[in-house]
């Protein structure tokens, strides 16, 4: 399937959830946070929170700023 | 020979936002710097507790070794102020700040700003209220950024803002407080913590700043695009407390003309 992460196209197996994808950028363990849709999908439900076919997914993190 | 007693100044009631006490009244940002080693030490000599943040999209690809903003300022060491700079919405600004709460575990406080235009960077007063309204329903703590109208000033209070930080001069111009009696107006309105944010450029800005009785000053530029910003921090360190020893002792009345410091009687000539 195809979902939208920070704005780019990636596939994913079907399924997967938002641990895989993490683990898939290469950033587990980091401190970051997940929303799908616009929805924030809390820490604790990564491992269990599936995926579907053309979600729009933002992982962000805090950077320097004023 | 008798010793000379010590001198105690009778001690200021320290900074207090959303029942957090603070012995710093110096907030900092963390953009715009070299690199964040020198974002770093910037900060730590600023003395600074309370340290903004931006939330931004994480770069994909990007070396996962690389280290992290977070990791240099740690949500040990320091009470963390995400922002949402950035922000031209109260939608966007929202979720900016529902983002921050899931990042920093649950922690609340958010300073929210919400842009009107590129060229000032002004703060939308309409989202801004907008914005204000819905994330204190939700829980947040807001420290606002706003204009430096009284009214308005005093309608985000009333609504529930934790604290209210107007604008000195537009973000990142430096140009120091412009309207001085907007400040002063508002800050004898308020019953929370009033704190200039932006438009500070050196330090006797900030020390203006507290001298017509804010709270605190929130800056970033003045110290990240000093020259030697580790010293400009330290600079800035100084010139809050000193600003604030000033506004607590009184400044003596403006004459017009002349008053000798020196007696006239027992003059000899």
């Amino acid at each position: 399937m195809q979902v939208n992460v920070n704005g780019d196209a990636m596939q994913l197996p079907e399924g997967a959830t938002v641990s895989i994808l993490i683990e898939h950028l290469a950033l587990s363990g980091k401190r970051l946070a997940v929303e799908v849709n616009e929805d924030i999908v809390p820490r604790s439900r990564h491992a269990e929170f599936q995926l579907n076919n053309g979600d729009r997914v933002e992982v962000v993190h805090a950077i320097g700023g004023g | 020979m008798t010793d000379t007693p010590e001198i105690v100044l009778p001690e200021d009631k320290p900074l207090e936002i959303a029942g957090k006490v603070y012995q710093s009244r110096l907030l900092v940002g963390t953009g715009k710097y070299r690199d964040l080693m020198e974002t770093g030490h910037a900060i730590e000599a600023s003395g600074a507790e309370i340290v903004t943040v931006a939330v931004r999209r994480t770069n994909l690809g990007q070396n996962p070794d690389e280290p992290n903003l977070l990791d240099v300022i740690s949500p040990e060491t320091y009470t963390i102020l995400p922002n949402t700079a950035g922000c031209y919405t109260a939608r966007d600004a929202v979720r900016t700040c529902k983002l921050a709460r899931e990042l920093l575990d649950g922690h609340d406080l958010v300073k929210l700003e919400v842009l009107g235009e590129e060229k000032t960077l002004y703060p939308n007063m309409t989202e801004t209220l907008v914005a204000a309204e819905e994330l204190i329903a939700d829980g947040f703590k807001v420290m606002v950024y706003c204009s430096d109208d009284p009214l308005l000033a005093k309608r985000l209070e009333d609504m529930g803002c934790v604290a209210i930080m107007p604008l000195g001069a537009p973000i990142g111009s430096g140009l120091g407080i412009q309207n001085r009696y907007n400040i002063r107006l508002i800050v004898e309105n308020a019953s929370v913590p009033v704190l200039v944010d932006a438009g500070v450029g050196t330090a006797s800005d900030a020390t203006i700043a507290m001298e017509l009785g804010c709270d605190g000053v929130l800056m970033n530029t003045a110290i990240a695009q000093a020259k030697d910003p580790i010293r400009m921090a330290n600079a800035m360190r100084l010139a809050i407390e000193s600003g604030r020893e000033s506004y607590l002792a009184g400044r003596m009345p403006k004459k017009l003309y002349a008053s000798a410091s020196s007696p006239i009687d027992g003059t000899f000539f």
